[in-house]
């Protein structure tokens, strides 16, 4: 009799454990399941004769001929009587938001981080880290919306742009979204510093802000390079900022003050009516293949800073 | 406790009883199919009225595909499909195959009524553009106002993304199927284009009328000598404003039974109302009733 309820326990912890293992597993099969079916979808434009005809890898990265008396040219225009498929502007379009949005948030994120971290009271701490952090809940579509129509405007007006929608409205935007991805790795960086670090710098009679940047900052430089690589991870796939933001002209130049057209904004507008089974269509989910690599590998890198982070700090510290 | 109990049971029963009945209804009705079929650019619009001629008629389903308007027209030669979609009349060498593979003529019906607007901002001195004009901007030839007798200043190009109907016709019909230029800045949906142009003083843009406010329409001449005309609802409906077309439905001779009701409730009151939802005009009154046969 004594032994029941016990059994009934350890029956009771199998199964939750077994519960819990399940579902750990599942996102797990997802991911790998979402990516070979996306991956599928693009495997016709290497073995389908007539979409390979259409568009293969290299009319989506080579320069195309597509009059006989003009330089080879790289345009993306699928819906055209001859279609164009090259993913040279759309990446041009992707880099140059991605880049303007590190430009700007990486500096005021980091700022703030070392601002809460090291210098602001209890007090301060308890409101700024909150209030940064909860900038992250806002929906990218309300950023991006935001963008549209006051943002833009204003940068407008600033700059005395051509181009209202543009890279720099795209990338400003963008830069409001992954601030609190920053700032909040950042900031768990600069405070996992050992003390031992800080009091040895004051001890031999540096001041706070010597100390802070000279040692604080450095000792955390591989958390917050990780936090850096994370968020330009972010900027990358998002879509709905720069969809709105970015005037979505698929120009392969680097001037920032142009409109751009992002890989994501792409399928984002495209594949809801593209023809099933179309070159169109299987490009499309190529473009997604290629950012799914892209932003995995990125934020690979990111959680390998973090673990170097991780294991150069203890290892300091014994 | 114990009526408590049986109160329950026969809440479920009731339950399963609507449920099986439902089953039986929608298992009956599935005789009823009809298929739709055609122009990538009368999808959303063949769908918007299948969706609510089903709610209405339960019993019925209405399939509707795209392809463009040539599948559609292939498909009803093959009997693949009841309905056509068309943005284009049919070829007469269509008509033709039709009779020769079928043994019927092509029934014509006009469904809706297609115009594209252009807009400048409110501040743009511009009065009326022509049609060669128009493809000279968007093919990105003319890039500054005052090219065309405006102001010295660049043009900045809105218009549709190109899964849309709206940048279909306007590339065949005012590009003659050359590419828009990769300046051309695409924007979700006409109402954020006219957004966009009401704040840029150098931008144009394109887009259904029913659309349009806060921006100046620019008149549309079809050459340098013809009168230029504004999109009202009355110049797209006389044919007189250059960028308007109808819309068409085919059927493999005249509708009979299910094809005739749904067909009729397409061009009445209630199926016209549903045009104006998805951006485009509805017929005008006269042929509101009778199709045309040719």
């Amino acid at each position: 009799m004594k032994i029941g309820p016990f059994k009934i326990k350890r029956v009771h912890e199998f199964l939750i454990e077994r519960l819990i293992q399940v579902t750990a597993w599942t996102s797990i099969v997802t991911i790998v399941l979402i990516f070979l079916f996306v991956g599928k979808e693009s495997i016709p434009l290497f073995t389908h004769p007539e979409v390979k005809q259409e568009a293969n890898i290299s009319k989506l990265f080579v320069p195309q001929q597509y009059s006989p008396d003009k330089p080879p040219k790289s345009v993306w225009q699928p819906v055209s009587t001859v279609p164009k498929y090259s993913l040279y502007p759309l990446m041009v379009g992707t880099l140059k938001a991605t880049l303007i949005a590190i430009l700007f948030s990486v500096p005021i994120a980091i700022a703030a981080a070392l601002y809460t971290a090291e210098f602001a009271s209890p007090r301060a701490r308890e409101i700024i880290k909150p209030t940064i952090e909860l900038l992250a809940s806002v929906p990218s579509v309300v950023i991006g919306f935001f963008a549209l129509i006051v943002l833009a405007s204003i940068l407008q007006t600033v700059f005395k742009l051509d181009y209202r929608l543009n890279g720099i409205n795209a990338g400003v935007a963008l830069g409001l979204a992954i601030i609190p991805v920053i700032y909040t790795i950042s900031e768990d960086a600069l405070i996992s510093v050992p003390r031992t670090y800080k009091e040895a710098s004051l001890a031999l009679g540096a001041n706070p802000w010597q100390t802070a940047f000279k040692v604080v900052l450095p000792a955390a430089f591989p958390g917050i390079a990780a936090a850096v690589i994370l968020g330009f991870g972010r900027a990358f796939g998002e879509t709905m900022i720069v969809l709105m933001a970015s005037g979505n002209a698929a120009i392969g130049n680097w001037d920032f003050t142009e409109s751009l057209r992002t890989l994501s904004a792409t399928i984002a507008t495209e594949l809801a009516e593209v023809v099933h089974g179309s070159a169109h269509y299987h490009v499309l989910f190529f473009i997604g293949v290629f950012l799914f690599a892209i932003t995995f590998g990125i934020n690979f890198l990111g959680s390998l800073f973090i673990a170097r982070f991780k294991s150069k700090l203890s290892g300091a510290r014994s | 406790m114990n009526t408590d109990k049986t109160n329950f049971r026969k809440k479920v029963i009731a339950l399963l009883g609507i449920g099986l009945f439902t089953f039986g209804l929608t298992t009956l009705s599935l005789a009823e199919t009809l298929s739709v079929k055609g122009s990538d650019t009368m999808v959303i619009l063949g769908q918007k009225w299948a969706e609510v001629y089903m709610k209405q008629n339960k019993g019925v389903t209405v399939q509707v595909t795209g392809g463009g308007s040539g599948t559609g027209i292939a498909a009803l030669l093959n009997g693949t499909t009841d309905i056509c979609q068309a943005s284009r009349p049919m070829k007469p060498k269509e008509k033709l195959d039709l009779k020769k593979k079928r043994g019927v003529d092509a029934y014509e019906l006009s469904v809706a009524l297609d115009g594209l607007a252009l807009f400048v901002n409110n501040k743009n001195p511009l009065q009326e553009l022509t049609i060669s004009q128009l493809k000279e901007i968007y093919t990105g030839e003319v890039t500054n106002w005052n090219e065309l007798g405006g102001p010295n200043q660049k043009i900045i190009l809105y218009g549709r993304e190109n899964n849309s109907g709206t940048y279909a016709y306007f590339k065949e019909h005012v590009l003659q199927d050359e590419d828009f230029t990769p300046r051309t800045q695409t924007l979700p949906g006409t109402a954020a284009i006219i957004n966009a142009v009401s704040k840029d003083v150098k931008g144009i843009g394109y887009g259904g009328i029913a659309y349009g406010r806060g921006v100046k329409f620019i008149k549309i001449k079809k050459d340098a000598k013809s009168p230029s005309y504004e999109p009202s609802l009355a110049n797209v409906e006389n044919g007189s404003y250059p960028i308007s077309r109808y819309l068409y439905w085919y059927t493999a001779g005249a509708p009979k039974g299910i094809i005739k009701k749904y067909a009729d409730w397409v061009v009445s009151p209630a199926g016209q109302s549903i045009v104006k939802n998805v951006g485009y005009y509805p017929l005008p009154r006269k042929t509101n009733l009778t199709g045309k046969k040719k």
